[in-house]
């Protein structure tokens, strides 16, 4: 049931897919969407590698990673070269993907018109029609009261010039990640029970103005481990004085910038 | 030339109340029809026919040579948000009063395909100015607007598309008299200088008068009466009609 929804999802780009599941004894919030993917896709001689915010030694990550080895048999890594399968909750590595990678999204919620139409069968029809005026009149009013679009996370994509997507909560800074990569992105909302992909080398454009470009925001400083500037950084607060440092989220290509 | 909008045979049935009872209507390029009647005559509910939002049970609604309730949702709003404006009597209907002024305005550009934040910022603070709004406020929410703005900011948002046929269902209706005045007048100079078609309902003909080439008087679901206005407001043929004149004369 649920391959069926991911080939469904391959075949029209960016448009949710509602899958029928039994009940994980997991919480929901606790990547169940990423996981019945991930399960769902495992053969025998995949590597899984799985993130959240970026880092591979986080309860989460090392829980998910323990359970498919053990559940599946299948070889575990941090490293995102050596990963065919990446299970990721809000980042997507730093290291360019490969032709023969997925990503597996795990996504709080898929509808990114939920904000602004609350009502479901609304927004499908809005996604039918691909009437996407409330997205673009979001942003105006962003821009309108703070000068620049606000969404700092999760901000809207349109995937091959047809189907407004949310991304889930990853970083604007990893939007342009999205855009004709070699990678396949599968993304999974345990609770809508949606599944939702981009297949490779597909159009994704974050959503914006001619006159105000999308365009993420760069840490200001260079990592405090690995000295890169080109990556995404957390701002952690490094002594009692309340100074403060910043370092590469992706702990991976933190390491491999180290060596 | 051929009419821009016109509907014959209308029929329409809530239960037992027959809302639209034989109507049928035509609107050219750059006129002002009024459709003048009593509060449950039927006139939203033709407005809402007319507008592809009803279907009729019999009757048809041709515009610009299609039949506008056999076109597609799809198409149906492309019409909505290009050709025609819908102004609703109360302004809330009719805005987003969670978004700016600017906003609403530019709402129906950016469903027309704008986007350049700029030409919107500029057509909004033209459309404020042409309605008498401060182009200042652009930023402000509805509901900090008085009744009367938050009315001109509705016919601003509906306007800013350049549509050639405008619906209006007693959009003067819950204001002040001299509100209700000061909004006339602006009317009526845009419809003149955008030389717009418009359907204009109201239940107080002497407001008719002001605005309308033509006039079509309902009751009970039909058109009891129907001529050029200043024919329907000085010779009256139907009783109905005559009593709604000489109240106002009377008034
Ligand atoms: N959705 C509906 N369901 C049932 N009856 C309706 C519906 N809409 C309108 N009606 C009835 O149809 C008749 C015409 O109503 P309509 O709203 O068109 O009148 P109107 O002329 O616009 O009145 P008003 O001046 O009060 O706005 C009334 O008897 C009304 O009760
Ligand atoms: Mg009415």
């Amino acid at each position: 049931m649920i391959r069926r929804a991911i080939l469904k999802a391959l075949a029209i780009p960016g448009h949710q897919i509602p899958f029928g599941a039994r009940e994980m004894p997991l919480p929901y919030g606790w990547g169940t969407g990423g996981i019945a993917v991930t399960a769902a896709i495992l053969g025998p001689r995949d590597v899984l590698k799985v993130i959240d915010q970026g880092a591979d030694d986080t309860t989460n990550a090392v829980s998910i990673r323990r359970f498919f080895a053990r559940v599946a048999g299948i070889a575990t890594t941090t490293r995102t070269a050596e990963a065919s399968v990446i299970q990721t909750r809000h980042r997507i590595p730093e290291r360019p993907l490969q032709e023969g990678q997925v990503m597996v999204f795990q996504v709080p919620m898929p509808e990114p018109l939920f904000r602004l139409e609350p009502r479901l069968a609304e927004t499908r029809r809005l996604h039918a029609l691909g009437d996407y005026a409330l997205a673009q009149l979001r942003l105006y009013e962003d821009i309108a009261q703070q000068g620049e679009a606000g969404s700092a996370y999760n901000h809207p994509v349109m995937v091959a010039g047809r189907y407004l997507m949310s991304p889930s909560p990853i970083p604007g800074f990893d939007n342009p990640k999205l855009h004709m990569s070699p990678a396949i992105m599968l993304f999974g909302a345990g609770r809508e029970k949606k599944i939702y992909a981009v297949p490779p080398w597909t159009e994704v454009r974050s959503l914006d103005f001619d006159d105000h470009p999308f365009a993420p925001v760069h840490a200001a400083q260079g990592c405090a481990f690995c000295g890169s500037t080109a990556s995404y950084k957390d701002e952690i607060v490094a002594d009692d004085a309340g100074g403060r440092v910043f370092v590469c989220s992706d702990t991976d290509a933190c390491r491999e910038g180290q060596e | 030339m051929s009419a821009l909008l016109e509907a014959d045979a209308l029929h329409l049935r809530f239960g037992a109340v027959r809302a639209l009872d034989d109507v049928a209507v035509s609107i050219w390029p750059g006129e002002v029809v009024a459709i003048v009647g009593e509060s449950g005559s039927g006139k939203s509910t033709l407005l809402r026919v007319l507008s592809g939002q009803v279907a009729p049970d019999a009757g048809g609604v041709r515009y610009a040579g299609a039949e506008v309730h056999a076109l597609g949702e799809a198409q149906r709003r492309r019409l909505m948000c290009t050709d025609w404006g819908y102004v609703h009597q109360n302004a809330r209907d009719g805005l987003r009063m969670g978004v700016s002024a600017g906003g609403n305005i530019g709402e129906r550009l950016m469903a027309a395909g704008t986007r350049h934040y700029g030409a919107i910022r500029d057509a909004a603070a033209e459309w404020m100015v042409k309605v008498e709004l401060d182009p200042a406020r652009m930023d402000d929410r509805p509901g900090m607007f008085s009744g009367g703005m938050q009315q001109r900011l509705q016919i601003a948002r509906c306007l800013v598309t350049q549509p050639k046929l405008v619906f209006m269902d007693e959009p003067t209706g819950g204001l002040d008299v001299s509100v209700q005045a000061r909004l006339l007048d602006l009317l009526r100079r845009l419809v003149g200088e955008l030389g717009l078609a418009a359907f204009f309902l109201t239940h107080d003909i002497a407001a008719a008068r002001l605005l309308a080439h033509r006039i079509l008087v309902m009751r009970h679901g039909r058109v009891v009466e129907e001529g050029l206005a200043d024919r329907v407001l000085d010779d009256p043929r139907h009783p109905y009609t005559q009593l709604l004149v000489s109240s106002v004369l009377a008034a």
